[in-house]
């Protein structure tokens, strides 16, 4: 367009150039109004469900939900272990309006230490302000009822419940309950690796030992979830979803608890165990280890001073000594090699040895002594049993080889686990000729043999295992697996579980059974029998046997003196015994250690218990179908909810 | 001109050098602001009521400009355009600093930006100049007007404000481009201005600002950080889907994960809550405001009105493409409202003066033969 001119302007022309220049402006704008909705096209069709699943991803939070962990009961649905709430005092920052101020009035009210209230600031900083923080944990009914009255005067301070643990009978079933306590790293990584991580999402204890460590899956049940939606600082704004979690199963235990609490007072303040079943089904009456200590205090977190001084005890009181503690059989195993000697026919009824208080091998110049200094006279297998006369089982022992007798008593229980429902357990050892070599690379001697007779030796054995033992012997071969759990409750009724049994032990002459319950039967009812004196006057029938362990050496030309050797050297007392002799509904296990002969120490205790068993327990139908339904005061502890989250509607408002 | 003969028969509106149709299409804009301040600030009368200050008190603005004639606005642009100036040294100088950068001045019982000011002045002044010559001007004019323009950009770029200081030089810039600089020289620009990129990038950008375009480049590589924003807008846009979550109900607004969501985001929670359907409808009312414009610019009797009203309604375009384009992930992100819908008092103010001289323009025609 020629243009030189300053002066004339061509109006009409300088129109038509804005004109134009006004279309391709609005060509531009359009093309770039086009851009915006092809951008916004893209974001809200196309990537519609990728941005949607990134907004919900962004809002909505899964949180999960604890299920309540079963509850534990006693076969009369006496129930064991209950969920309590606990409370403690919590503070939400974000709803006080003057901190200090309320912190000064509840130290007043409360009697804050300074210590909470360190702990509470060092929280503090760490967390957001609408999260509430504790001040304290475990508050006692009369804190709950100090500041419940004066609540109102507390905005923004509240008393929050959550269920936990507790074991109301305490030390009474520590060993064989055993309990709960805060998942640690250690549980952590066995739930990863057992794939159930994700079931603990919110779950705070898990059972640490005993019943509850071995029933852990059962008890525990199924996460839940929720689904809320939160703002942006993790706020709850509301509940979208909640699938509730399934709670644990209520397991019926076979242990009857006035029994265990007569067992745990039979001992008293003696370190031993009492394990007391049921033939004829393997379950578990009581087991009782002693000392003991209460469960509870390992709930919230036992304190380091606590803890050390029950690991550092000289008496060992965390061991389960029913199921850990390894004893030298002692005579309590003489039975067993007698019916095996009757078996195999190294012995017959009429076999009678002469017994003059010491044994010798040929061409060794080693003595082995019977506890009976002067030894018993003419003795048969009967009364080798009745009587404990040790030269008889010396030699039985050398006759039947340490090859038979380790086989023979592994089928009877000893040298492996009972398999009873608790990891705390241990195998124990029946010595073998291979295990001597494994163990300490030399070769069975003869005289390793001898002592076997007599239970000692390498031999050891829990006393679960000697019940166990017994158990086989009553029932002629018939072998029960001991069992803590008796069924799981379900609406007030109990669905028992399966009796669980092994293959029996074979028997060539049945007849050998009842020459060796014969003997048992002797040892309590014929005036030799060394717990005669022990069970003297019973309203029923009883047999069994009782043992006194060497834990001394007592040197070749020495005697045994109980009031020189030191207490910890002392014999352990042990009695086995079953009642009534004809259809056996309880048999026991005593063991109490450092007491010194099993007549005189164990087997009263033993009998002390039976007679409560038979005056007490039985009268009132053992084993009879709870129903816990009609008069449980526990009840309104034990119920079922569901952990409230807090809801905190009110949305911030912009800044 | 059919309406210069019919002066009996003016409406009130007409009369008080209102455009009706401008007036009903911004009154529109500031209604779905209003809707939107509400829900994005989390249903917070008080914020409604201030932003229905600022609107009378940026309507009234518009209102006292309309009456003042097309020829005043010319006679004063250079005074105007040099007192802008002067205020721009003086930031430099004596400025407040506030948010990182040295924008404010504060004259004791108000602070502003003058940089607001230079948004009217600059295509006041490059109207006024270039309006002077026939058109199209020559090279040598062209060359004189970038100088006006780029020294009032520089040195608001220099605060830095790099959205206000894109605003001011594209107000020029379109006065230029539309009183009919070559293609040839508009190619030859575009090619320079090309070129000069990489120098900006490497001598005159600071490091958030270039923190800003690599976040843009890519959001992901920092989500928590400087990514955060535009990964969150776009996924409130995104999960708006055609029809939207319903007002009050988005939840990257309601929830709070939406920075900046009644201000420069704002069209983030209007697409979150009204989806595409509403985003269409609000481009439309923006459409209507521009073509309107460019209709009044048309009909402007002389080239300095011509030349203003353009500029005026393009930068108002500018505006809305560089938000829409920053909250969708489309340009890197520059603190620029969508203009009428942001809360906010200063832009408001400024966008609402120009309306008013757009209407002037519109309605004050002289009689003169051309």
């Amino acid at each position: 367009m020629p243009q030189k001119r300053q002066t004339i302007r061509d109006h009409t022309a300088e129109a038509n150039l804005f004109a134009r220049r006004t279309v391709v402006s609005i060509a531009f704008v359009s093309a770039l109004m086009l851009v915006i909705i092809a951008n916004l096209y893209t974001l809200q069709v196309s990537q519609y469900e990728d941005y949607q699943t990134r907004s919900n991803g962004n809002r909505i939070k899964v949180l999960p939900v604890a299920p309540n962990r079963g509850l534990i009961y006693d076969r009369n649905g006496i129930i064991l272990a209950e969920n309590r709430p606990v409370f403690s005092l919590e503070l939400t920052p974000e709803d006080v309006d003057d901190l200090d101020q309320t912190l000064e009035n509840l130290t007043d009210l409360m009697n804050l230490t300074e210590n909470e209230i360190a702990e509470f600031q060092k929280a503090r900083k760490r967390q957001r302000r609408f999260k509430p923080i504790s001040l304290r944990e475990q508050l006692s009914h009369d804190d709950v009822a100090l500041f419940s009255a004066k609540q109102h005067q507390f905005p923004g301070v509240s008393i929050e419940a959550r269920l936990s643990r507790y074991y109301p009978f305490k030390s009474a079933l520590t060993h064989m309950l055993g309990y709960v306590a805060r998942i640690n790293k250690k549980d952590l990584e066995k739930l990863e690796r057992n794939g159930q991580l994700a079931n603990y999402a919110a779950t705070h204890d898990i059972g640490k030992q005993g019943v509850e460590r071995f029933h852990e899956e059962t008890l525990h049940g199924e996460v839940g979830y929720q689904q809320v939606e939160v703002n942006n600082q993790g706020r709850i704004i509301r509940v979208l979803s909640f699938d509730p979690p399934i709670p644990g199963k209520d397991i019926v235990l076979n242990i009857d608890i006035n029994l265990q609490k007569k067992a745990q007072e039979v001992l008293a303040d003696r370190r031993g165990s009492v394990v007391i079943t049921e033939p004829s089904t393997g379950g578990v009456l009581a087991l009782y280890s002693s000392p003991s200590y209460d469960p509870n205090l390992f709930v919230h977190g036992i304190s380091q001073k606590e803890y050390s001084k029950l690991l550092d005890s000289k008496d060992s009181p965390l061991l389960n000594r029913a199921t850990q503690g390894r004893y030298p059989p002692a005579s309590t195993i003489k039975p067993h090699l007698a019916l095996l000697g009757l078996e195999v026919g190294e012995i017959d009824e009429d076999t009678t040895i002469k017994d003059r208080g010491t044994y010798r091998l040929p061409n060794v110049n080693h003595v082995w002594r019977d506890w009976k200094k002067w030894g018993h006279g003419d003795v048969d297998v009967t009364r080798s049993v009745e009587v404990s006369c040790d030269i008889f089982y010396y030699d039985l022992a050398f006759k039947l080889g340490i090859d038979r007798i380790s086989d023979s008593m592994q089928a009877f229980g000893f040298g492996k686990r009972t398999g009873i429902d608790l990891y705390e357990e241990s195998g124990a050892n029946m010595p073998s000729r291979g295990w001597k070599r494994a163990r300490f690379n030399e070769p069975w001697y003869i005289g390793d043999t001898i002592p076997v007779g007599i239970g000692q030796s390498f031999w050891n054995a829990t006393p679960l295992q000697i019940a166990q033992s017994l158990n086989f012997l009553l029932n002629k071969g018939k072998r029960h697996v001991p069992r803590l759990i008796r069924g799981y409750m379900v609406e007030g009724n109990v669905d028992m579980l399966p009796i669980e049994m092994l293959s029996p032990i074979p028997m060539v002459n049945e007849r050998n059974w009842d020459v060796i319950l014969d003997s048992l039967y002797g040892t309590v009812n014929r005036p030799h029998g060394t717990a005669h004196t022990a069970f003297k006057g019973t309203d029923y029938v009883s047999a069994g046997k009782t043992g006194t362990a060497q834990l001394f050496s007592v040197a070749q030309d020495e005697e045994y003196d109980e009031e020189n050797v030191e207490k910890r050297l002392r014999d352990n007392a042990m009695y086995v015994g079953y009642a009534p002799y004809n259809s056996p509904e309880i048999s026991i296990s005593v063991v109490i250690e450092n007491a010194g002969g099993g007549s005189s120490n164990a087997a009263p205790a033993a009998r002390e218990v039976m007679d409560y068993y038979f005056t007490e327990v039985k009268p009132k139908g053992i084993a009879a179908a709870p129903n816990v339904n009609n008069n449980d005061a526990n009840n309104a502890d034990t119920k079922r909810f569901v952990n409230p989250v807090t809801m905190e509607n009110e949305v911030s408002s912009g800044n | 001109m059919a309406t210069k003969f019919n002066t009996a028969k003016t409406t009130f509106l007409e009369r008080l050098h209102i455009d009706g149709f401008l007036l009903f299409a911004l009154v529109c804009l500031m209604g779905v602001g209003l809707v939107t301040i509400y829900s994005s600030g989390g249903q917070d009368w008080d914020l409604v009521n201030r932003q229905l200050t600022r609107l009378g008190i940026a309507l009234l603005v518009m209102v006292v400009l309309a009456q003042i004639p097309p020829m005043a606005y010319r006679r004063l642009a250079i005074y105007f355009y040099g007192f802008g100036l002067l205020l721009l040294l003086a930031v430099l100088f004596f400025g407040v600093i506030g948010k990182g950068a040295q924008r404010w001045l504060d004259l004791g019982f108000i602070r502003f930006q003058p940089s607001e000011v230079m948004k009217l002045a600059v295509p006041l002044m490059i109207a006024w100049y270039i309006s002077q010559f026939n058109l199209p001007p020559r090279t040598r004019n062209i060359a004189i007007g970038f100088v006006l323009v780029f020294i009032p950009t520089i040195l608001i770029a220099k605060q830095p404000d790099l959205g206000t200081s894109l605003l001011v030089a594209s107000s020029g810039i379109f006065a230029l481009f539309l009183s009919g600089m070559t293609w040839r020289l508009i190619f030859v620009i575009t090619g320079m201005a090309g070129a000069f990129t990489p120098i900006m990038w490497f001598f005159l950008m600071k490091a958030y600002q270039k923190q800003r375009v690599l976040t843009f480049l890519n959001p992901e590589s920092d989500p928590l950080g400087s990514g955060y924003h535009i990964i969150q807008s776009k996924i409130a846009i995104g999960s708006g889907g055609v029809s939207g979550k319903g007002w009050l109900q988005g939840t990257q607004s309601q929830l709070e994960f939406l920075p900046e969501r009644h201000t420069d985001f704002i069209f983030a929670v209007f697409s979150e809550e009204f989806g595409l359907i509403g985003v269409v409808g609000l481009l439309f009312i923006y459409m209507c405001i521009i073509v309107r414009g460019m209709m009044i610019a048309n009909l402007a009797q002389d080239a300095f009105s011509k030349l203003l009203a353009g500029s005026i309604t393009l930068t108002f375009f500018v505006y809305v493409f560089v938000n829409m384009g920053m909250v969708s992930g489309l340009l890197p992100v520059v603190g620029v409202p969508l203009p009428l819908v942001s809360y906010g008092g200063t832009s408001m103010v400024t966008l609402l003066a120009g309306f008013g001289i757009l209407m002037s323009i519109s309605t004050q025609k002289r009689l003169m033969s051309r």
